[in-house]
């Protein structure tokens, strides 16, 4: 298996958005690496004729009456926030269009 | 009163409602002997005193008007703190999630509410449940009641610790790849991971959803039992639950009779890799299970050996993504947010300030065996070994009853012995991951202490799913034989917690 | 700044353009699609949300049955075929409208696909009927909404910081994608814009949404790309946001081939990049470049279990479905005789079901066409109202009807008693009644009358003899006047023509 190098510890952290230290990232890649060695195993097994798990339990077809219920307050539903303003979330500014 | 603290749940039940002692007395004698012990255990991550001895008086009330009360009212408990509990601050062990205090109760939580159920607070764990050994938790280990120099097992050390060392007789774990068996194994406890769906994982935060359970954790096989039918059942908030009555484990865990049972010992689980104590104490109580009348018959289950690999793609994957809410925009700790920077910089930095290393590290993994490319190799391949771990448990079940093997490898090591290690780290959970896979139910029952350092010796038994009660049925049968032989439970072997 | 464009038809020669078409429907459902939350429009902000909805950690969503039933019956109406077995899926990728900073949609695994819609536009060579290949339809959610404070024009590029209402959150969403659409050539503007019409007109039809695009019900993102010739493979496209109304869908498929077409004749390639519409300005715009082409790591979502539609449900569900509105259009114009215009003016004017309804209880088409598009519809306007409020029935248009038919009412009375029952007096017999309204068929009377009108004007009986037959409007007016509308104008005219001894 191809080893994990620094650069692309580097990529998983920005689509992770975790701010790993630049210092830090070669440690991760040595440990990273171990485990998906570890974990490769996984490929050796005949799998042919397999199909996924989809879920442990062989239900289908859950679904709920489309009749409102119990919603939060504003109150309550911002208690948790960090920052708030008017009501909303307040969050730093957006750089990236969606 | 401190020999309220040595009562089983049962008892004390009994005595609240009959009125013989107060619930409020039960609970200020577990908070009592937290405030004792608990500065060497730190089970606890946080102790609502208030809101115990109110819940506790309001089961007195109740006694008091005759009215019917559950079969663990007024009876005290240590909550995991990775369930969501309202007004009670939940943390997962993490610094991401110091402070947030959820506007919501976990149904879980609602049902031990309304059963009466005194929860005396939330316990430590590692963080976000990635861990086989407590040493996880932003907020400092939890020690082994046994040896204080030594691991509870994780990632619910807290939850076993707590009951281990009679702050409580009861406690609610979660279990994803053994978090509640190989603690109970490792301090001498029971614990139970139900069937996966038996219990409601509604406000349970998420690690991997398709492996979580919650599950109970109590000093013997009864009191598991009456706080398992407490917990489980269908609930409409959470679509993975089984719509099905819970098995009637209180009744299997009375009965304790397993003459003519087929009991199977999975090759693959056990044997080299195991500590020597701990395959002694194995092989004692496969004599034993003999001697109840039961017939022992090795089965194999081929694909085992790969579920650990198989765990660790599966796992860090659906965490990556179940872990990616918390960026400080909603709740929890927001670190960076200076006015100048960009949302993306401050999650980004909220969450490297929040997330320990092991947490980080699972989370890239996962990443990366999702990404594009990788999907296949990693967790495609991995749900279809799972598939293969199934089907071995189901050519298993046909042939016996129930399966058993020790539940860890090893007795209970010293803090900070493999945390330099994650590979050696996750070895600890080889035998009961398979049973997550698969969504089986299992549990850890104490059978002795590992001759060569003194510890305790879990084994694990599993039974197919939605026959939780199996485990209750086999686990009292062995655990009578062996009250009988030790003249008393085993935690009555631990050494004296002296408390600071 | 804009960019540089190429003359249309100029582009149109030289390049074959491609498009393709993706649609997002909110869907009118009570509540959000993995939570009991009210999606009524327009809450305080932050009032209808829950911990699912909101991302709390510990919560769990649950499926809205109408949902999925609603992502069935579209399927169907669409000719897609419906899966036996199908999941939801995460797409995982951060942004701060995210509770969960993962969309549970589907993937590789949608409940409807591969579909088609036929759509009519008009060519050089008269009406053409383009049938539209649909790839796929799918279940997902709605994000919350930002909004942007500092800067100037309230938008993202130079805000200071943004809030966050989450009252959108997990209202029910359906994808609708089309496969590449071929074949159009210059026509590619006008099948767009077809397209999204057809669509949101069977999308009202099956009643799932209110569509209304300029409110972002119905959201259409235009993707288009330009190749050499028919034979040539697929150029770079770019895809287009904020195409918020029809016009706007035609308008940007013909801007974005003037764009492509500029820069593929300067030598440079497309971008590949999302862009912005603006419709007052007319051009679209870059959005911002994504440093890091997005991964979203689907993986199927383990807190929902598969989804198994029966065939017998999904029978059920095609057996209901209401007639496909251009089919249904083209079957009115047969039986109904009209034309082209005529239809457009009753499909304008709001009044196709109302009058489908009157024909269906036996009113006369062409009668039932008159009430509903004529008198009706200008009550309607005058009161602010819209047509559906009026309180009038069929039963009332057939009774008005027969009794002009009768000749017992002319169409002036029939007005009359149709204020009647606007005002609600009753049924039409019971307002005839109370009102006195009943056209005069006894000539005495009318006779009356017309001497009455003659000895008033006496030039007037002249003037109509010198051959100024125009001048007997004046006479038939007065009369009316004086019995009250209650004169048949044409027996006056004629008994008029005939004491003055002049004919026709």
């Amino acid at each position: 298996m191809s080893g994990i190098s620094q650069e692309d510890v580097a990529h998983l952290a920005n689509l992770a958005r975790i701010n790993i230290p630049t210092d830090e990232l070669g440690h991760y890649a040595k440990q990273l690496d171990a485990i998906l060695n570890a974990v490769a195993e996984v490929s050796s097994l005949d799998t042919a004729n397999v199909v996924a798990m989809s879920h442990p339990v062989p239900m289908t077809n859950v679904f709920r009456e489309d009749i409102p219920g119990v919603s939060l307050t504003a109150e309550q539903a911002l208690s948790g926030a960090p920052a708030v303003e008017d009501e909303r979330f307040r969050v730093p500014r957006i750089l990236d269009e969606e | 009163m401190s020999e309220l603290i040595r009562k089983d749940a049962s008892v004390l039940a009994g005595l609240v409602s009959s009125g013989e002692v107060s619930a409020v007395e039960v609970a200020q004698a577990h908070l009592d002997r937290i405030a004792v012990v608990d500065g060497d255990v730190h089970a606890f991550l946080h102790v609502d005193t208030e809101g115990a001895l109110a819940s506790a008086a309001a089961v007195d009330a109740k006694v008091k008007a005759g009215e019917k009360l559950s079969v663990l009212a007024g009876v005290p408990l240590g909550l995991k703190d990775i369930l969501a509990t309202n007004g009670l601050p939940t943390t997962c062990g993490s610094r991401v999630l110091d402070g947030w205090i959820p506007p919501y109760d976990a149904t879980v939580v609602t049902k031990l509410r309304e059963a009466g159920v005194v929860i005396l607070g939330k316990t430590n764990m590692d963080e976000f449940a990635m861990g086989s050994s407590t040493e996880h938790s932003a907020f400092g280990p939890t020690h082994n009641p046994w040896d204080l120099e030594r691991i509870p097992g994780g990632s619910g050390g807290g939850s076993s610790a707590c009951v281990a060392s009679f702050e409580a007789p009861l406690a609610i774990g979660t279990d994803t790849g053994g978090s509640i068996r190989q603690p109970a194994a490792v301090t001498g406890s029971v614990g139970v991971k139900p069937t996966y769906g038996g219990v409601s994982r509604y406000g349970i935060v998420a690690l991997a959803s398709s492996l979580d359970q919650a599950g109970p954790c109590a000093r013997n096989v009864l009191d598991t039992a009456l706080l398992h039918s407490v917990i489980a059942g269908h609930d409409p908030m959470d679509a993975t639950s089984i719509n099905a009555p819970v098995p009637d484990v209180i009744a299997a865990a009375k009965r304790a009779d397993i003459k003519g049972m087929k009991v199977g010992i999975v090759k693959e689980l056990g044997g080299e890799g195991y500590q020597a104590g701990v395959r002694t104490r194995f092989e004692e109580s496969v004599a034993l299970i003999e001697s109840l009348g039961a017939e022992v018959v090795e089965v194999s289950c081929p694909s085992f050996p790969a579920a650990l690999a198989a765990y660790y793609l599966i796992l860090p994957s659906e965490a990556s993504s179940n872990l990616a809410k918390f960026d400080g925009i909603r709740f929890g700790n927001r670190v960076g947010d200076d006015g100048t920077k960009s949302v993306e910089q401050v999650m980004s930095e909220t969450r490297a300030a929040g997330f320990g290393s092991e947490v980080i590290r699972r989370i890239i993994l996962g990443t990366y065996a999702l990404s594009a490319g990788y999907y296949d190799a990693y967790y495609g391949q991995a749900q279809k070994v799972r598939t293969l771990i199934k089907q071995d448990f189901d050519a298993a079940f046909a042939k016996v009853d129930v399966l058993i093997s020790p539940t860890a490898p090893t007795t209970a090591f010293k803090i900070g012995e493999k945390l330099d290690d994650p590979l050696a780290m996750y070895l600890n959970d080889v035998a009961t991951i398979p049973v997550n896979m698969a969504g089986l139910p299992g549990m850890s029952l104490p059978i002795g202490l590992a001759p060569e350092d003194n510890l305790p010796v879990g084994l694990q038994i599993i039974a197919p799913a939605m026959a939780d009660d199996r485990l209750y049925n086999v686990g009292a049968a062995i655990e009578r034989e062996l009250l009988a032989k030790w003249g008393g439970p085993i935690l009555g072997m631990a050494p004296e917690l002296a408390g600071a | 700044m804009a960019e540089a464009t190429m003359n249309y038809d100029e582009a149109i020669s030289k390049f074959d353009p491609v498009l393709g078409l993706e649609v997002h429907v909110e869907l009118g459902t009570n509540t959000k699609m993995f939570c009991g939350c009210s999606t009524v429009f327009g809450a305080p902000p932050n009032t209808q949300v829950c911990p699912v909805c909101l991302g709390l950690p510990g919560a769990l969503p649950t499926l809205n049955k109408i949902g999925v039933e609603s992502a069935i019956r579209i399927g169907l109406a669409l000719n897609c075929e419906i899966a036996e077995w199908c999941r939801f899926a995460r797409k995982n990728y951060f942004y701060p409208d995210m509770p969960k900073n993962f969309q549970t949609s589907q993937y590789d695994e949608p409940i409807a696909f591969e579909g088609y819609l036929d759509v009519e536009i008009d060519t050089d060579e008269g009406r053409k009927t383009f049938r539209v290949p649909i790839e796929r339809a799918h279940m997902e959610e709605d994000t919350g909404k930002n909004s942007h404070v500092g800067g100037a024009t309230g938008r993202i590029h130079g805000a200071d910081y943004s809030l966050v209402d989450y009252n959108r959150a997990g209202i029910p969403l359906i994808e609708i994608v089309t496969k590449p659409i071929t074949g159009t050539g210059k026509y590619a503007p006008e099948v767009a814009k077809a397209y999204v019409a057809a669509l949101r007109d069977i999308l009202r039809g099956l009643g799932v949404s209110d569509v209304k695009m300029e409110q972002g019900s119905l959201r259409c993102d235009v993707n288009l790309s330009l190749r050499e010739t028919p034979e040539s493979k697929l150029g770079t496209r770019s895809e287009t946001k904020n195409v918020n109304s029809l016009r706007s869908v035609e308008r940007a498929v013909r801007y974005e081939v003037t764009r492509h077409a500029a820069r593929l004749a300067a030598g440079d390639s497309v971008v590949q990049e999302t862009r912005h519409w603006h419709e007052d300005t007319g051009i679209s715009t870059s959005g911002r470049a994504k440093s890091d082409a997005e991964d979203y790591r689907y993986f199927p979502e383990p807190d929902l279990l598969p989804i198994a539609p029966s065939r017998e449900w999904v029978e059920e569900l095609r057996a209901a479905l209401p007639e496909n509105p251009a089919v249904r259009r083209a079957r009115l114009v047969a039986d109904w005789g009209l034309s082209e215009i005529d239809m457009n003016t009753v499909v304008n004017s709001g009044a196709l079901d109302l009058i489908v309804e009157a024909v269906d209880a036996g009113v006369e088409p062409a009668a039932a066409r008159k009430w509903w598009t004529g008198e009706l519809s200008r009550i309607a306007n005058d009161r602010g109202i819209e047509l559906e409020e009026l309180p009038v029935t069929p039963a009332h248009l057939k009774r008005l009807e027969e009794l002009i038919s009768a000749g017992s009412l002319n169409d002036k009375l029939a007005r009359q008693a149709l204020e009647g029952v606007i005002a609600g007096e009753g049924d039409i017999d019971a307002i005839v009644a109370a009102r006195g309204l009943a056209v005069v068929s006894d000539d005495g009377p009318l006779l009356a009358a017309i001497d009455e009108a003659l000895a008033a004007d006496p030039a007037v009986a002249e003037t109509i003899k010198s051959g100024k037959l125009a001048a007997a409007g004046s006479v038939v007016g007065a009369v009316m006047k004086a019995t009250r509308g209650q004169a048949d104008a044409a027996r006056v005219r004629e008994l008029l023509f005939e004491k003055l001894g002049v004919s026709e």
